[in-house]
């Protein structure tokens, strides 16, 4: 083994911003009646704003216990959980911010079964319980950077892909690793139409080259904010790669398999000349629509919070800089 | 010569002031209730993404509903619709204005780099621009005294308005992620606009084939 990873950012953890601040714009926009008025709205999109749409409670979530290594604490603000928990791209619930909370509340993740199995000597299957309670669980605040330029800073709790991986045992002919989300359309409405799912092929997948699979800030994550992951932020597991756009942090995996070809990513077959396989948060590489220089942050505060910042190359986590030595990422962005 | 057996529909004055009242008040009242609740954080997760959305989206609504109202006259009949045109077109700029200038003071903040990049490079937001910037020419000329000036010239200029409800569409299309969303609904009724009024103008009769030629074809 080589010496003990540390990372570039060792902050701490008494940053924490209170939640009751958030106020539901749901509530605001339904005690507006006028809005009822229009029958343009697809139906799909903008449910939130129809005022006899009920809000569906949400999924239940259970406890977990965790270790808070301190080299993984961050001090930037938090975005609030409820944020968090309700602002979510996951088009397979929808394609609005608000979409997946109130589609994904019923969503099943118990039973659910995680294959990890390719180019590897011995296939593992992971069922549900194995989930939480196979690895040792640690929080790790990560700064998330959409594509679309806004970003959150997240608690998650998981443990590193690395000790899945090992645990299959890769085989030297391994080169890159292939994520798939289930594919299950009467669970998922955003399979089932294509207007709510925004016709995009799925099941969702998405790929990272084993180097990048097997660095210590890839996470897989089971849930954040000390409990297990709500459906819309990718229950039962989801991948998290801080340093790269959030797309590459595919949802809800149902198989992992290793591959010596590089695979085919979701986003980056729908619109190759706007989202790479790499798609490394890289403030120097616009994307064709929009400029990466800067973000948004998401925390607290209104119109006025001037919450733009700028964006770091890898995100900030500069530590993974020699993954892409000598690599032209303008090219492969 | 057609019988009409009811007479055109008529509002007495006070109705039509009535109602221009309430469209007023409901008009920039949202507007407002945005505004301030975004200024409070109470427009959810990003209050700016929710205010670009709510502005941007009403903008095209109203701007829908004014491409209606002359349709609606001619099946009521009546002359009503009309007068309620100028006002909510003027809406639809005010609309836009603030989708703009939402995008400008709290999405890009100022960051005047930021700003001049954005509107000079990025197609979809140059095409958000120019509807824009039709509409300013349209609210300004929307003057009565203009409006005489201008004679024939003037109704050409406000025919732009069936050029800027594609572009606006076009514009929302842009900016999603992919195509099966939300504007698609747009294109439709945007369709359906458009081609009510090249009905309405008869360029279909204009260009049909006379019957000699017609008859002389085998099918």
């Amino acid at each position: 083994m080589s010496k003990p990873f540390k990372p570039s950012v060792s902050l701490t953890d008494n940053d924490v911003t209170a939640q009751s601040v958030y106020l539901n714009r749901r509530q605001l926009l339904k005690t507006m009646g006028f809005l009822g008025a229009s029958t343009l709205l697809a139906p799909s999109a903008s449910a939130s704003i129809w005022p006899w749409s009920d809000d569906k409670p949400h999924a239940k979530r259970t406890a977990l216990s965790y270790s808070q290594p301190s080299q993984y604490q961050l001090a930037d603000t938090k975005t609030p959980e409820q944020k968090v928990v309700s602002y979510n791209n996951f088009y397979e619930f929808g394609t609005s911010k608000d979409a997946p909370v109130e589609n994904a509340s019923t969503f099943k993740t118990n039973p659910w079964t995680l294959k990890i199995d390719g180019l590897v000597n011995k296939p593992i299957e992971l069922d549900h319980d194995a989930l939480t309670q196979r690895f040792p669980l640690e929080e790790r605040i990560y700064r998330l950077r959409c594509v679309e330029a806004w970003s959150m800073v997240v608690p998650w709790i998981g443990f590193e892909l690395a000790s899945l991986l090992k645990l299959a045992e890769p085989l030297s002919s391994a080169k890159y690793v292939a994520f798939e989300t289930l594919y299950d359309p009467e669970e998922m409405p955003g399979q089932k139409n294509r207007f709510v799912g925004g016709g995009i092929a799925y099941p969702y997948v998405e790929g990272l080259r084993l180097d990048e699979a097997m660095h210590p800030l890839t996470l897989m994550s089971v849930g954040l904010y000390g409990k297990t992951l709500p459906p819309q932020n990718g229950a039962p597991i989801r991948l998290v790669v801080p340093w790269k756009y959030g797309f590459k942090s595919i949802k809800s995996i149902v198989r992992i398999r290793l591959t010596n070809k590089q695979p085919p990513t979701t986003w980056n077959r729908l619109a190759a000349n706007e989202y790479g396989f790499y798609a490394n948060v890289n403030p120097k590489v616009a994307h064709p629509r929009w400029s990466q220089a800067s973000e948004r942050r998401i925390t607290t505060g209104g119109l006025l919070a001037k919450n733009r910042i700028p964006t770091q190359m890898f995100n900030g986590y500069s530590e993974v800089a020699s993954l892409y030595k000598d690599m032209n990422l303008t090219r492969f962005y | 010569m057609t019988v009409r057996r009811t007479p055109p529909l008529r509002f007495s004055t006070f109705t039509r002031r009535g109602l221009k009242a309430m469209i007023h008040l409901l008009a920039s009242g949202y507007l407002g209730l945005l505004f301030y609740a975004g200024i409070k954080g109470q427009l959810g997760p990003d209050p700016v993404e929710t205010l670009l959305n709510e502005t941007g989206i009403w903008a095209i609504h109203i701007l829908i509903i004014t491409l209606f109202l002359s349709p609606l006259a001619k099946w009521l009949p009546s002359p009503e619709p009309i007068k309620f045109r100028r006002m909510l077109g003027i809406y639809v700029f005010v609309y836009a204005l603030a989708h703009f200038s939402t995008y400008i003071l709290f999405e890009l903040q100022l960051d005047m780099a930021l700003v001049v990049g954005e509107l000079t490079k990025r197609p979809y937001i140059m095409v958000g621009m120019v509807a824009l910037l039709l509409l300013l020419a349209l609210t300004l000329t929307s003057i009565q005294a203009l409006r005489r000036k201008m004679g024939k010239n003037w109704q050409r200029l406000h025919n732009l308005i069936y050029l800027i409800l594609p572009l606006a569409v076009l514009h929302f299309t842009w900016s999603q992620k992919t195509f099966w969303q939300e504007p698609v609904f747009y294109w439709i009724v945007t369709a359906i606009i458009l081609s009510m009024r090249l009905k309405e103008k008869r360029i279909f009769q204009r260009v049909r084939v006379p019957p000699r030629t017609e008859g002389s074809r085998t099918r």
